[in-house]
């Protein structure tokens, strides 16, 4: 199953979650950032942003910062791993935007 | 003020509503338990009201984490009860949903699901050992007390089915269908 579902298309949940986290941000944070990337067209709700991180971390394609002094709130950053998903998710996204505007015109 | 208002629902997307309409009246919900509502005066619209189950205990420690982490974005826990938690977030924060695709939305959905078809059977189950035991008191000329037993349980267990169970999957099924097509 889960090998089957490497090569499938990431959610643009989890595709604008592990952009946001080139840098190291938490939840809130990207929340915000998603917002303001997409123009406000993508809001997370939390619990699906909840749900994503865990199941992000499981896949390794993020990891925890390790915890500054006094900071409630846990960072999160992409890894090598997760950088590679989505530079293999570009291309395809590329492919998918090469094929629809050679189709239509670009209309 | 404190308004206290005792009311029960049988289904939590009108609880829902009710509380979101409350606080458009400028009453907002503060704590509940077993049917016991207690609202505050608060501006009128002020908070967004949203109801979720939760997959473990309030107190299990990946429920506060998850707590945790929704306070971390603004939303307030209100009060919880059994599984079910109840959420609000500012309305000045804009739309507030707890689940924004598709994916999320149907386990959700699921989650509750599973929690009212285990009524249901259990309803059931109950309703058909009275209606045995029932039946054998008929046979020896005692009041069968448990065929009134039955026939409650039976009811309750059929009205489950119908008003929750029923709706849930059919929107499941058509949240999975849309899902083949679109994220």
């Amino acid at each position: 199953m889960a090998e089957m579902t490497e090569r499938a298309a990431l959610t643009e949940a989890v595709y604008y979650i592990l952009l946001s986290l080139y840098k190291p941000m938490h939840g809130y944070g990207i929340m915000q950032n998603v917002k303001e990337i997409s123009n406000c067209r993508v809001s997370l709700g939390a619990g699906t942003l909840y749900g994503a991180i865990n199941t992000l971390l499981e896949k390794g394609w993020i990891k925890p910062m390790p915890n500054e002094e006094d900071s409630r709130k846990k960072d999160y950053q992409i890894t090598e791993l997760g950088k590679e998903t989505v530079n293999a998710e570009i291309l395809r996204l590329e492919e998918l935007i090469r094929n629809g505007k050679k189709i239509t015109g670009g209309e | 003020m404190k308004h206290i208002v005792r009311k029960a629902f049988f289904d939590y997307q009108k609880e829902e509503k009710y509380l979101n309409e409350m606080s458009t009246k400028g009453l907002a919900l503060t704590d509940y338990t077993w049917c016991r509502y207690v609202f505050q005066d608060a501006p009128k619209g002020e908070y967004i009201y949203r109801i979720e189950l939760f997959q473990n205990p309030v107190n299990h420690p990946e429920s506060q984490n998850y707590i945790k982490f929704m306070e971390e974005t603004g939303v307030e826990f209100v009060a919880s009860y059994y599984r079910w938690v109840y959420f609000r977030r500012k309305a000045t924060e804009g739309e507030f949903d707890i689940y924004s695709d598709i994916d999320s939305r149907i386990k959700h959905y699921k989650r509750i699901r599973a929690l009212f078809l285990f009524l249901t059977v259990l309803n059931l189950a109950i309703g058909l050992l009275n209606f045995f035991y029932g039946h054998m008191q008929t046979s020896m000329d005692i009041r069968p007390i448990n065929s009134y037993i039955a026939i409650l349980s039976l009811s309750v267990g059929t009205l489950l089915l119908i008003f929750l169970v029923l709706p849930l999957s059919k929107k499941v099924s058509s949240l999975e269908k849309e899902k083949s097509i679109r994220e």
